[in-house]
């Protein structure tokens, strides 16, 4: 009787029934679509993070530089006579724009109580330079010999790409951990002092580079042992060697530029966080959650959208569904208010009518949350297919990205700072394709929602129904 | 079966008390028939209310089977209702999504009936009036008369101590209202029910045993010889 009175029911009040589950539909749907962007926006920031420091880095240590600090050799032309018509040729690694610290600080920072890993690494640019001296060019600084051509003068040629120091037992840590090697191995800790290298697959790409072949690092010749493709449109430095040669090839013995740390757990970074700041006063300590902070473009104004309005007007709508399923339900019942009458006259408790409509309401919720997941699945396909690329850029300067201009200290490439600078950013940035995964909580939640809803509009009308009574209920005119 | 003493109902309208039943007193034997007439306004309807344990007097008791109505709980009414009254209405309240069978086999379900002896039993009722061939049609699928009959096997169909109808054919055509009326007798004759009518008709009040005449809230019963009332 029961399944009876309640499809005969809902069948008699078809569009209303309709109307009704269109509506938790569409409540539904923008609550699983409004999460699955949210789900995308926050996986794309991880994996911004994640392009920046790496998998596993919650912290990050660096040091603002000093005069005199990261300088990299200087670089001469030549010797003391500088001829004009001298041809020259330099192959040279350079320090970044960051400072440096001791190697012995990510030993320091190792034996921290909340720390559970550490690795440091040395990002550098290795500038070329080849050309030939001009007579009457600009002098550099305070250095013997002739000077060089200024550059883009036509004699001089340059190239450069970035180079990462890492070392082969962190790889758990640090810039290459986001990676995939799709060739080749990683550098193993046997070759920690060796001639090898990582490259990243575009850079292998341009440079025609493959597992076996060799290239110069600071006129060094390097065996290339793994090829690596970033993450998410991520930027890896474009050459990955043991921290190090990278230390000896630089002239900065045991120095590294940049320290990854791992917390113990994720409610340790803050302790860790501090910890270090204590044992190095002077570095500069950077969070995963500071580094969000300061990610700008698209991305983040996605994010704020998704997670403000978004969700506002999943609300928003969801409560309208709720608001209407209720009205609605109770306009039904008000309508049959006569038709309870008699039932109770007939013998049947409050209970069993009020179990009825909410029979009637439930029916419609779950009607209304299974369409309401295909809306979302569709709204979410919409949204990954439709959304255009996001931007993601951070002040903070990242391991591949960095490089300084070089040092002018006797007889440097005058005038020619420029060519190193152009190797240097100061900004990080990451082009980033928004996903919408729809994940089976979401699913659960938003069916809940829709089943909720439709029991809040069949208590409603189930108090509306049983609160006259018998007599009264049967006076009532339809 | 029924001793009603000094029994009032009053309701609010506004400002104002409507005084609907003024201290009636009632006494009904099992296996009487009684129509109550009088005009409408009167008190008619809510004399069969209290009887009917649809709604509980102002003051004054009423005894139905040696229980006080009055005094029951809510829960206890509806089981009252559910096992010793049926009911037959003017409009005859039937639920239009259930076919005539579900409508009949709706009064047994808060009797705890398991559905096929439910359905067993309400064939039963529908033969008994005479609408076997009709179990399977809807109320809008059936004519005024056929439907007042659905409402009587309705009524029946759980063998009620007492049946208390409003009004039954008020709605019904003079021929019809005839066919309903001899079925109520009949049934009335066979199953020893107490029947109690409300109407405003003569015709149909002047088959009962007595005739109450309801006036302003006031009672008088009439006992009438059957010869007499015919």
């Amino acid at each position: 009787m029961f399944l009876t009175y309640l499809l005969r029911e809902l069948r008699r009040r078809m569009r209303q029934a309709i109307f009704v589950g269109a509506g938790l539909a569409l409540g539904v749907g923008l609550v699983i679509t409004v999460i699955a962007a949210s789900t995308g926006v926050s996986d794309s920031q991880g994996a911004v993070l994640h392009s920046l420091y790496g998998v596993g880095t919650d912290v990050s240590v660096t040091q603002a530089p000093t005069s005199g600090s990261g300088r990299p050799s200087n670089f001469r032309v030549g010797g003391t006579q500088g001829k004009a018509g001298t041809t020259f040729s330099r192959d040279i690694l350079l320090g970044g724009g960051l400072g440096t610290l001791k190697s012995s600080a990510v030993s320091t920072i190792s034996g921290l109580k909340d720390v559970s890993a550490s690795s440091g690494a040395l990002s550098l640019t290795d500038l070329s330079l080849s050309g030939t001296v001009q007579a009457g060019s600009q002098q550099g600084g305070g250095g013997s010999g002739g000077g060089v051509a200024a550059a883009g003068s036509g004699s001089v040629s340059s190239s450069s790409f970035t180079v990462t120091g890492i070392n082969p037992a962190g790889d758990a840590l640090g810039p290459l951990s986001s990676a995939t090697l799709t060739s080749g191995h990683g550098i193993t800790t046997a070759e920690a002092n060796s001639d090898v290298a990582v490259v990243d697959s575009n850079y292998a790409t341009a440079q025609n580079l493959k597992v076996g072949s060799t290239f110069k690092v600071a006129g060094k010749t390097f065996t290339v042992v793994g090829i690596a493709q970033a993450a998410q449109s991520a930027t890896l430095s474009d050459v990955y060697i043991p921290l190090a040669r990278a230390q000896t090839l630089a002239g900065l013995p045991n120095e590294v530029n940049t320290i990854y740390v791992s917390a113990a757990s994720s409610a340790d970074i803050s302790t860790v966080s501090k910890e270090i700041s204590a044992a190095l006063p002077t570095a500069t300590v950077t969070t995963s959650s500071d580094l969000a902070s300061e990610v700008t473009g698209s991305l983040s104004s996605a994010s704020s959208l998704a997670n403000s309005l978004g969700k506002w007007l999943a609300v928003a709508v969801l409560a309208a569904a709720f608001g209407i399923a209720s009205i609605l339900t109770i306009s039904a019942v008000s309508r049959r208010v006569r038709e309870f009458g008699t039932l109770k006259a007939m013998g049947w408790r409050s209970r069993r009518i009020i179990r009825q409509i909410m029979g009637e309401a439930l029916v419609i919720g779950v009607a209304g949350g299974i369409a309401g997941v295909a809306l979302g699945y569709g709204g979410a396909a919409l949204v990954q297919s439709l959304a255009p690329p996001l931007t993601a850029s951070t002040a903070a300067a990242a391991p591949g990205g960095a490089a300084g201009a070089p040092g002018a200290a006797g007889g440097g490439f005058g005038g020619g700072g420029g060519l190193a600078r152009a190797a240097s950013t100061a900004s990080h940035s990451v082009s980033i394709h928004l996903s919408a995964p729809v994940t089976i909580g979401a699913v659960g939640l938003a069916v809940a929602l829709a089943i909720f809803g439709g029991l809040i509009a069949g208590s409603l009308g189930g108090w509306r129904a049983v609160r006259l009574r018998p007599a009264a209920a049967l006076a009532r005119v339809e | 079966m029924y001793k009603l003493v000094e029994v009032t109902k009053d309701y609010r309208k506004g400002r104002s008390t409507v005084h609907a039943l003024r201290g009636v007193d009632l006494v009904i034997s099992g296996g009487d028939w009684l129509a109550i007439q009088g005009p409408t306004g009167h008190g008619k309807s809510t004399l069969l209310q209290i009887l009917g344990a649809l709604d509980r007097p102002t003051s004054g008791t009423v005894e139905f089977r040696g229980q006080d109505l009055a005094s029951l709980r809510e829960s206890q009414l509806t089981r009252v209702r559910a096992v010793s009254i049926g009911f037959i209405f003017q409009t005859f309240n039937l639920i239009p999504t259930l076919s005539a069978q579900e409508n009949v086999e709706a009064a047994l379900v808060p009797l705890g009936v398991p559905t096929a002896e439910r359905s067993e039993r309400a064939a039963r009722a529908l033969a008994e009036v005479s609408l076997a061939d009709r179990a399977r049609h809807l109320p809008s699928e059936l004519s005024g008369g056929q439907q007042q009959r659905v409402a009587i096997a309705r009524a029946l169909v759980k063998k009620p101590a007492v049946l208390l109808a409003d009004e039954p054919t008020g709605n019904l055509d003079e021929g019809t209202r005839d066919e309903i009326m001899t079925l109520l007798e009949r049934l009335w004759q066979e199953l020893g029910l107490t029947l109690i009518i409300v109407t405003h008709d003569s015709s149909v009040a002047r088959r009962a045993q007595q005739i109450g005449v309801m006036k302003e809230g006031k009672l008088a019963v009439e006992l009438k010889a059957r010869s007499a009332v015919t």
